[in-house]
């Protein structure tokens, strides 16, 4: 089965995608997006993907297009990034409201003004809300792995919720690694094909997208928010198969060196990664430090969270994206916020790195954590910490 | 049919009402307002795409007054998404209708039709539509044109005609009321160089009906504009909808013609040109204006009216022809 190979991980991507048998893409440029797309129209072009590829003019028109696809049966498949993300934002949430299963890869790449084509997760964290499943990957062969399944999860009868991958643009698109590829009977025998119950058909017609007046409005929002949460157990069981079929498995939450830790880094993406090697050399010291790496966005795994973070007393939150004049960065919110109503709680201290594309190294993790010690020894001295800026 | 085409068709009104199909497919029991243009056309419109068609709508009034969850007006697989993106979701519909044709999930493929306000279609989707035409999906648009933002209130758009009052667009001691021209939306349309355009009216109901018909059998994307009386947002009697549709092709202010791989013609010829008041005079938004704003707007529509008359008797077509070479390229 399969076979291991080196390439780019946007190709591994548009692989995966081609694996999946996706029938219909639409999609608009914006870097680091872009090879992903590209691939994929390298391969209806020449025939290697039996699909549709629209050349939309926006990614406005992107996402509508993809609604319209979808919600007529074809398997459909999207990829943006940052500014994308974000003219797409008003289309997100009539996609999951109308519950149509589309997958779509974001290239986390941070938001204007000032433009910036580099990483963070400005992008996403704008739309936490759109009542997709959001997962983030951490390396290329978890891209290529979550991408495939992604589709399984999303078409679920018992979810019909679209599903986003996040993966960090540039450090991890544009990077060349060493892939698991799957081969083509492993993944139909794992994704059979889109068949859903209600599309647009004139045999059988039903009207899409009614609006609703304030005597439904709170109830299907309530139905939506239920089965979001419940995608749970059919995300967790489907990443359980394909591990099995595999060998490699995913978690909700991961936990790295956690053992008897007293203090943790909570990472997302691939900075969990670089914050290996910074636990690695601080265990090899004897400091009692590990790393929690949050792969599940929504539905939020509260159980997952509670559980990894329970022994720790001071718990490190790495966030990609400041909530200008809020309470905390994103991720350090929601922990905070669903760690508050417990009884015992370890202390939560946010650090933001990594905006714009700046650079994030294990020295700097390194840092981050005496700092936190620090801080925490003698009480913040601020509400959360912008790590490393000048002035 | 092509014997009651829609040049015929006018001749042999007695006869053509009773070759319209009886079945409804805009259903009875919506909620506009008494003497809605735009419910008609919608009615209209549905009949002559026929049963085997799938509907794209755009926010707006009509999407507004047929689909209160759990009721819905529509007979056909109908979907609304947002304002501005009707013609990017029916390119998704369409495209997907081929691909799951293409690997036998799908026999023939039922017709994709795209409907939108004024307001949907020549302001804010105008970028949506402009792709999905330049794409070339095969799809039929149809905007319904009530000169203004009435879902919201009345609002000015930008095919609201020049003098005319709407809630943002008020006549004052320095305003005269709406104070730009109306967009030729059927002349960006044309410039696409999409195979069939062309503007109807309800009260000229078997011309609109023949063009629907026309659009949606044509390959490609088809544009249909119409003008659709709002008495609420125009001021007028609910019971003058239908004439006010008249009076503005017998005034020239709505000339009904369509543009076949870039021809012009004109399908309901008016003899006589009615002067411009008896199209105004009814009309509360335009109750503002004074005889030298009136004279002004005359002679505009006169020049534009001349003009279109022209592009009629063009030798040439606005673009070259479509029809790719038999052999392929
Ligand atoms: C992005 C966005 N902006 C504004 C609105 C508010 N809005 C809803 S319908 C409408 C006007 C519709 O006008 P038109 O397209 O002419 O249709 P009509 O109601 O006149 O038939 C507006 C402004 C919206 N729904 N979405
Ligand atoms: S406001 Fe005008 S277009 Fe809207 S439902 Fe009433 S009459 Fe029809
Ligand atoms: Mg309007």
């Amino acid at each position: 089965m399969g076979h291991r190979e080196g390439m780019e991980v946007s190709i591994a991507v548009s692989h995966a995608v081609q694996l999946a048998r996706a029938e219909a893409i639409a999609a608009y440029p914006i870097t680091p997006q872009t090879h992903i797309v590209e691939h994929l129209s390298g391969m209806v072009a020449n025939g290697d993907l039996e699909a549709e590829f629209i050349n939309v003019e926006s990614e406005h028109s992107a996402m509508s297009a993809c609604i319209g696809m979808s919600a007529t049966g074809a398997r459909t498949y999207t990829a943006t990034s940052s500014q994308g993300l974000a003219l797409m934002h008003e289309i997100l949430f009539i996609a999951s409201a109308l519950r149509l299963p589309i997958v779509m890869t974001v290239a986390n790449r941070a938001l204007s003004g000032p433009l910036s084509i580099w990483n963070d997760h400005s992008d996403i964290m704008a739309a936490k809300d759109i009542g997709w499943i959001q997962i983030f990957v951490e390396n290329g062969q978890e891209a290529f792995d979550h991408t495939i399944m992604a589709f399984k999860i999303a078409e679920n009868s018992n979810v019909l919720i679209p599903t986003i991958i996040n993966m960090d643009g540039f450090i991890l698109t544009h990077v060349v690694e060493a892939h698991n590829f799957v081969d083509q009977d492993m993944v139909d025998a794992f994704l059979p094909g889109y068949h859903p119950r209600h599309t647009l058909d004139p045999k059988y017609p039903v009207t899409m997208g009614a609006f609703a007046m304030p005597e439904i409005y709170t109830e299907v929002k309530m139905k939506h928010q239920v089965t979001l949460m419940n995608s749970y157990e059919h995300i967790v069981k489907v990443w359980q198969e394909w591990g099995d079929r595999t060998g490699r498995r995913y978690q909700p939450v991961e936990r790295y060196k956690t053992e008897g830790a007293k203090t943790l880094l909570l990472t997302m993406g691939c900075l969990g990664e670089v914050a290996e090697i910074a636990v690695d050399e601080l265990r090899a010291a004897g400091e009692a430090v590990g790393l929690v790496k949050l792969r599940l966005w929504r539905p939020f795994p509260f159980a997952d969270l509670r559980q990894a973070l329970a022994g720790a007393d001071l718990v490190i939150v790495c966030d990609r994206a400041l909530s200008p004049g809020g309470a905390a960065p994103p991720v350090l919110a929601e922990l905070r916020s669903a760690f508050y109503p417990l009884s015992s709680r370890p202390q939560m201290l946010g650090f933001i790195v990594g905006l714009g594309g700046r650079d994030v190294s294990p020295e700097n993790f390194k840092d981050i954590l005496k700092r936190a010690q620090e801080e925490s020894s003698h009480g913040p001295t601020q509400e959360f910490y912008l790590y490393g800026v000048r002035g | 049919m092509e014997k009651f085409g829609v040049a015929n068709s006018q001749k042999y009104d007695v006869y053509a009402s009773r070759l319209m199909p009886r079945e409804e497919f805009f259903t009875s029991g919506h909620r506009s307002c008494q003497g809605c243009g735009e419910a008609l056309a919608v009615r209209w419109v549905c009949k002559a795409i026929g049963k085997d068609a799938i509907i794209a709508h755009a926010t707006g009034c009509m999407e507004i007054v047929s689909s209160g969850f759990p009721q819905t007006a529509w007979m056909h697989p109908w979907i609304h998404v947002a304002f501005e993106n009707t013609a990017a979701v029916a390119s998704g519909i369409e495209t997907a209708l081929r691909i799951l044709q293409r690997k036998g999930k799908l026999g023939t493929p039922p017709k994709v039709v795209a409907m939108g306000g004024d307001g949907a279609t020549t302001d804010i989707g105008l970028q949506a539509l402009s792709g999905a035409m330049e794409r070339f999906h095969n799809f039929t648009y149809v905007c319904w044109d009530n000169e203004a933002y009435m879902n919201t209130g009345i609002q000015r758009s930008s095919s609201t005609p020049f003098g005319a009052m709407t809630t943002t667009s008020p006549p004052g001691k320095q305003s005269i009321g709406q104070s730009t021209w109306k967009k030729n939306m059927v002349a960006i349309a044309v410039a696409h160089g999409i195979p069939y355009v062309a503007t109807a009216s309800p009260s000229y109901p078997f011309d609109l009906y023949f063009k629907v018909k026309k659009a949606i059998e044509t390959p490609g994307p088809a544009y249909i504009h119409i003008l659709s009386v709002c008495p609420t947002g125009w001021r007028s009697a609910t019971d003058l909808s239908v004439r006010l549709g008249r009076l503005a092709a017998e005034t020239a202010v709505f000339p009904l013609y369509e543009v076949v791989e870039g021809r012009y013609r004109i399908t309901i010829e008016v003899p006589k040109i009615r002067p411009i008041k008896d199209y105004l005079k009814p009309q509360g938004r335009f109750r503002h204006l004074r005889e030298p704003e009136v004279n002004f707007i005359q002679q505009q529509i006169l020049e534009r009216y001349e003009l279109l008359l022209k592009k009629c008797e063009a030798p040439y077509p606005e673009f070259p022809s479509l029809t790719p070479p038999e052999e392929g390229i």
